[in-house]
């Protein structure tokens, strides 16, 4: 098991089970580089993957289905899905995205069972356009009449540091509505670019945006009520 | 003139870089002259980072010992 296997099979244009669409960056020679040890059967490399990627993985699936143990079940079957994908692997797109793609692949099936999801197409129910900020903080001219106070911390990691800031950021990224906690954990804590959400979701960019507008809005708000309660 | 209150509501459009020109400078303008835009921006910002920088719970025990052995038989199949 220990032969290299070939690097042009990595770079076939051959279509992928997962749907290795060529949009968003390419594979990254890291990202190829460990898909070979594992290929080569290397647990450390193995290890290494399941460690970094296991906790993420939850935390996305929780925004496609009800409980924690529907989300570890997901996850259970994203991993069978990424080892029995893996010699099909392309490189087109990165591994993450590649990854997040089976999961949302899987939870999508299992969210649509559990009735939890709509189609992401819409904007739907219970995404009615809240305002970014309390109107009753304006005055009739479009002014501030209650301006935010101002945040002492200068660094995110020194706000997190504060009591329970990490604690209500989290509560708060839990109630959002499912598909505005999709494109917020897969833009704002997974790194993943607008163009790619858009495509592993199959939303439109301006729909994209709307509910990371949204979803920031919230996660804004619940942090300033926070501080100032504090 | 932009107001404060539309300038809450397109923060993202800026921030994504989707702003045509004049959009975009009229954004900045009211930021230059508005101290309290200017606080929303950065407590806007600070937000994302902190979000950002929240970390994964780290994977059970058990689940990675069963992991393990789905990649070893994996492996040998």
């Amino acid at each position: 098991m220990n032969d290299e296997p070939n690097s042009s099979a990595l770079a076939t244009t051959e279509s992928n089970l997962e749907g290795d669409i060529a949009l968003g960056r390419p594979a990254s020679p890291e990202d190829l580089a460990l898909v070979r040890k594992l290929l080569a059967g290397d647990e450390t490399a193995f290890t290494s993957l399941i460690e970094a990627y296991h906790g993420r993985l939850t935390r996305l699936a929780l925004s496609f289905v009800k409980t924690q143990a529907s989300a570890q079940e997901v996850v259970q079957e994203t991993w069978v899905g990424v080892l029995s994908g893996l010699k099909r692997f392309e490189g087109r797109s990165s591994l993450k995205t590649w990854i997040f793609r089976i999961l949302i692949n899987r939870a999508k099936t299992r969210g649509v069972r559990e009735a939890r999801t709509v189609p992401f197409s819409a904007l739907g129910d219970g995404d009615e356009a809240e305002p970014a900020v309390e109107p009753e903080r304006f005055r009739a001219n479009g002014g501030w009449a209650e301006p935010p106070h101002r945040w002492e911390d200068d660094t995110p990691e020194a706000l997190l540091l504060r009591g329970e800031a990490r604690q209500r950021l989290e509560q708060a990224i839990t109630e959002l509505p499912p598909r505005q906690r999709t494109v917020l954990v897969l833009r704002d804590l997974e790194g993943v670019s607008a163009e790619e959400v858009c495509n592993i979701m199959g939303i439109a960019e301006t729909n994209q945006r709307v509910m990371l507008h949204r979803a920031r809005s919230v996660l804004h708000r619940a942090l300033e009520s926070y501080l100032d309660e504090e | 003139m932009l107001t404060c209150k539309e300038l809450t509501e397109l923060v993202t459009d800026y921030l994504e870089g989707r702003m045509g020109f004049a959009d975009r400078l009229r954004f900045q303008l009211h930021i230059g002259m508005c101290k309290h835009c200017r606080e929303f921006l950065r407590e806007r910002k600070l937000t994302i980072g902190a979000v950002g920088a929240l970390s994964p719970e780290p994977i059970p025990t058990e689940v990675r010992d069963e992991l393990m052995e789905k990649f070893r038989n994996w492996n040998r199949g």
